[in-house]
């Protein structure tokens, strides 16, 4: 940072790589957000106050942040251990394992939510044996965290990776030698290096899971005011050829995410900062 | 610092601006090559004509047949070579998508309030419904019931979807246009059994939608929700889907309830009046829908199970059409007055979900 910022930087080409990154982010993603804005014609500040407080536009957004929260966070502790097992131990079919972590990335989203709905719904092999307990997975606000769990777990898996494989085994060890009990290690040398990264993870399988469509339309039955996602209300709008309100309702989205997020990064910025 | 980031700026906008000049250049290019043929052709044999028609889900196989009777027909008729595009999906994201500038020739949707809304974007003119014969719909259909084989609930008709312990599979009507008419042949039943109380067809209505477990997003969602995952007791479906089911399925597994009186479900068909307008090939759009009415088009239409409204057609397939009693949409102001009465936010379908 210092070197770039006197006159003359030390690293070459700042203006160019600096006018690809406005073009690039204009071009893909500011340019398409202003036109969200510019979409809104005919919306006033009252009816976009009538639809933020609309109970079914609220109801959405509860079933919406709660369970993409629900999934981040879940996803956070699977995901620490899929990465811990995957740096620390050798297995055979390791690389297959490893590469295995990406899939869900690569799957359409409306083919895992078919897929999950098959196996979780009640005749489904998995959901038939949680039907006698009474529990319904399948059509429940439980499909859904389930549906965003499967979308987020690459990110965290791969956040919390490298920060892992980087981490010096001597530090442990000095702490082994110190009489620190394994759990001790882990709680007051690892844990702190690996929060950030963690955060991090768990932001982005958040931030997925809010924008989630097309996995959970099919696994969540989609009845108002109880699996009923926000991403839905807006095609929903669309679809009644509403633009005005589709808009009000994806620019609520996306200020609650965007402080959320803010909110995250900046506790992620503040644990970084302790833990050096 | 600041100069070089001002160029990097300049730069950016440069580069965005070429691209923007060059993707115009090349639309204006392809106008020209489209209108071309159309203008030359006059006398001479007629050059190699394309157009598209954007339609809904369902009708794929509808349109697949279709579409090459017509071109056999236009050749003998007039000699020229057309190919027609097809473009399928949920009938209102088509008319956004059409809104939004896909160049459809003609429109093919399930509801008219789809086309009615590419209309007030200035794409049709006015009056597009009364162009065409029949409210420009030249095949229909209706809503039936599909059950499960040897109909263990007893269903027999509406009063039935509402009894203890039923469930019953039907889309959303806010982002279904399928849905829509299920959720209207409700409605009118409910309407004519109570001398037009409209409170009293709410409470049914209501009482319906309660019976209903999942709302899935669009009609084929919902018919593989009742149909693989084996959720529900009656599936509210199209009566050609419903047709369709049963003989990609097997007659074992399920069968079709006609209700004693259901929605007459019209299709519109309609020109989009600015495209061909551009380029130039209104002649044989409108030649496309009108064939429609047609002997052969009608018996196309009545082979993927969609009602015929050619009298001849009609008595052929009279078997697998059982009359039974249809309202039509006029009954309720048609689709510019149901649409905000029930659909939109603050209507009747929004109500049933108020929270208490």
């Amino acid at each position: 940072m210092l070197g770039t910022t006197t006159k003359r930087g030390v690293l070459p080409g700042f203006g160019l790589t600096m006018g690809y990154s406005v073009l690039y982010l204009s071009l893909v993603v500011l340019i398409p957000l202003s036109a969200l804005l510019l979409n809104s014609t005919g919306l006033t500040l009252g009816k976009f106050w009538d639809i933020a407080t609309d109970p079914r536009v609220l109801a959405s957004f509860k079933v919406s942040f709660l369970t993409a929260a629900a999934a981040g966070l879940i996803d956070a502790v699977l995901g620490l251990l899929l990465a811990w097992v995957l740096v620390r131990y050798d297995f055979p079919g390791k690389g297959i394992f490893d590469a295995m972590i990406d899939l869900p990335f690569a799957l359409p989203t409306a083919v895992a939510g078919v897929a999950l709905t098959a196996i979780y719904s009640s005749n489904g092999w998995i959901g038939s044996l949680f039907e006698p307990l009474g529990i319904k997975i399948a059509f429940s606000p439980i499909g859904i965290t389930l549906a965003l769990m499967f979308i987020g777990i690459p990110f965290v898996v791969r956040t919390v990776q490298p920060v892992l494989q980087d981490l010096d085994a001597e530090v442990e060890e000095a702490a082994a030698t110190l009489g620190a009990s394994r759990f001790r290690t882990f709680r007051s040398v690892l844990f702190p290096e690996l929060l950030p990264p963690l955060l991090t993870g768990f932001a982005l399988a958040f931030a997925r899971g809010i924008g989630e469509y097309g996995s959970v339309v099919f696994i969540s039955g989609n009845m108002p005011m109880r699996t009923e996602i926000a991403p839905l209300l807006i095609m929903s709008k669309l679809e009644q050829f509403d633009y005005a309100g589709a808009t009000a309702v994806a620019l609520l989205l996306l200020l609650i995410s965007f402080v959320l997020l803010l909110l995250i990064n900046s506790l992620q910025r503040r644990f970084r900062k302790t833990a050096r | 610092m600041k100069k070089v980031l001002k160029q990097g700026v300049l730069l950016s906008l440069v580069l965005a601006m070429s691209m923007v000049v060059g993707a115009c250049g090349n639309e204006k290019k392809n106008d020209a090559a489209n209108a071309a043929p159309n203008t030359t052709g006059s006398g001479e044999k007629l050059k190699d004509i394309e157009i598209l028609n954007v339609s809904y889900d369902p009708t794929r196989e509808l349109y697949e047949k279709y579409n090459k009777a017509f071109a056999e027909h236009w050749l003998k008729e007039k000699g020229q070579k057309v190919t027609i595009k097809q473009s399928h999906g949920g009938s209102g994201k088509q008319g956004r998508a059409v809104i939004d500038g896909l160049e459809a020739d003609v429109v093919t949707l399930a509801l008219g309030y789809d086309i009615d809304a590419i209309q007030q974007s200035g794409l049709i003119n006015e009056g597009w419904q009364k162009k065409n014969d029949l409210n420009s719909s030249p095949y229909t259909s209706t809503i039936v019931f599909l059950v499960r084989k040897g109909n263990p609930k007893g269903i027999k008709d509406w009063n039935d979807l509402i009894k203890d312990g039923v469930e019953v599979i039907t889309p959303n009507p806010q982002t279904s246009g399928g849905a829509r008419w299920n959720y209207l042949a409700a409605w009118g039943y409910a309407l004519h059994q109570n001398n037009n109380d409209e409170e009293k067809a709410k409470e049914f209505v209501k009482e319906l939608y309660k019976h209903v477990p999942v709302l899935d997003s669009g009609a084929r969602g919902a018919t593989t929700t009742f149909v693989e995952r084996g959720l529900g007791d009656v599936l509210l479906a199209w009566e050609n889907e419903a047709w369709l089911s049963v003989k990609e399925l097997g007659p074992d597994k399920f069968d079709i309830i006609y209700p004693s009186e259901s929605i007459l479900a019209e299709p519109p068909v309609a020109v989009v009046d600015k495209v061909v307008d551009k380029r130039g090939t209104r002649e044989v759009s409108e030649a496309y829908l009108k064939y429609l009415y047609s002997e052969e088009g009608q018996t196309i239409a009545a082979e993927n199970y969609y009602r015929p409204t050619l009298e001849s057609v009609k008595t052929k397939f009279a078997d697998q059409f059982p009359d039974i009693k249809l309202f039509t949409i006029d009954e309720f102001g048609g689709w510019s007055e149901a649409q905000p009465k029930h659909f939109s936010d603050g209507g009747i379908f929004t109500q049933i979900y108020a929270p208490k």
